[in-house]
């Protein structure tokens, strides 16, 4: 054989090789990732997650995200739209996955917010407000916190409630899940246990419909 | 040795040193894209010097020239400090505090440890070894 027809046939066997383990590995990981569904629902959603939509729907919907994370933003009304266009079909869960330097300090405000009943209305200002307290991946609580008194929120009351040591435990536990699941950028999606492999909104979306 | 012998033996090593760079090339995109963990800084000083290789060696090898000696060495020397050093934080014998990646993933993470020693910047070191050694045993042949 000679030298060229050597490194051709090497070139192809370890890219075939690469692109077979990847299929395997996929697919050995969408197989774990359903066993653990199954077996242990508490790494989805745990009692103290906010959830919205009937908990016996046929599709669960599991995001890990970051309030500081712009992908997470641009996704939101994009879920939001899907969730009320199947309105009572699908559950949402939203995990907390703090991969930015700060964000840990966001998301005790919105846990804070949700405190007093605006969860929702809070993250979606936090969204909104991004570019301006988080720009460049730098989230920023001091601005961010400037914004929160327009929601009429109690703020003596947040800063208070922010100070809560089980926030942290919390922090602790959905980063620990993130990590079991094998969660590494957000937004991270699992719809009934089954990761997003293809990142994108389309791909999204064929899961989501995928499971009704 | 007849210097077709010789000429074959130089070739074959070079070929191998192309299969090493290549399967660390191919393996690392395995860890980050399918397996999805980030690379830290230093992985990445590592990548850099690691995946031209791939492509020097191949070019050394249709056909052979053995000038390529020249131009992956400093790829291999340099690859191979970042590996040493990458090393020593996850032994813990730099301070992480000491290294440049104190943002994004710390560099002293193990994301694997196979038989309880074979970390990821191990396998990186292992790699440029070999190829030091392998660019060692041409350079004396040639």
């Amino acid at each position: 054989m000679n030298q060229k027809k050597i490194i051709i046939f090497t070139s192809i066997g370890l890219i075939v090789l690469f692109i077979l383990a990847g299929y395997f590995y996929k697919n050995q990981q969408t197989t774990t990732l359903q066993k653990m569904a199954g077996e242990q629902a508490e790494l989805f959603e745990r009692p103290y997650s906010w959830s919205i939509g009937p908990k016996d729907a046929k599709v669960h919907l599991v995001e890990f995200m970051d309030p500081a994370c712009e992908t997470c933003a641009l996704f939101h009304p994009f879920v939001k739209d899907i969730m009320m266009k199947n309105e009572g079909k699908i559950r949402l869960t939203l995990r907390y996955a703090t991969f930015h330097d700060g964000s840990e300090e966001v998301v005790k405000m919105l846990e804070a917010a949700r405190m007093q009943g605006k969860f929702i209305e809070t993250l979606e200002m936090m969204f909104a407000t991004q570019r301006y307290w988080a720009s460049h991946h730098h989230p920023n609580p001091q601005l961010l916190m400037e914004f929160l008194p327009k929601l009429g929120l109690d703020m003596e009351k947040l800063a208070k409630d922010m100070k809560d040591p089980i926030l942290d435990k919390m922090i602790a536990q959905d980063m620990a899940d993130a990590k079991a699941l094998g969660a590494s950028k957000t937004p991270a999606y699992f719809v009934n246990g089954k990761p997003l492999q293809t990142f994108g909104h389309e791909p999204l979306k064929e899961l989501i419909y995928s499971a009704f | 040795m007849t210097k077709e012998n010789d000429f074959n033996f130089t070739w074959t090593l070079l070929f191998f040193t192309w299969v090493i760079a290549m399967v660390s090339t191919l393996g690392s995109l395995f860890l980050s894209d399918v397996m999805m963990y980030p690379p830290c800084t230093l992985c990445w000083y590592q990548r850099i010097f690691m995946y031209p290789l791939a492509i020097i060696f191949l070019v050394g090898l249709l056909p052979y020239d053995k000038n390529v000696l020249k131009y992956a060495l400093p790829f291999v020397g340099l690859g191979w400090l970042f590996a040493v050093y990458h090393n020593l934080l996850q032994y813990n014998i730099i301070p992480e505090s000491a290294s440049p990646c104190s943002q994004g993933v710390p560099c002293s993470a193990k994301y694997i440890e196979v038989f309880g020693f074979i970390t990821i910047p191990m396998l990186s070191l292992i790699a440029f070894t070999l190829l030091a050694v392998l660019l060692y045993i041409i350079k004396k042949r040639g």
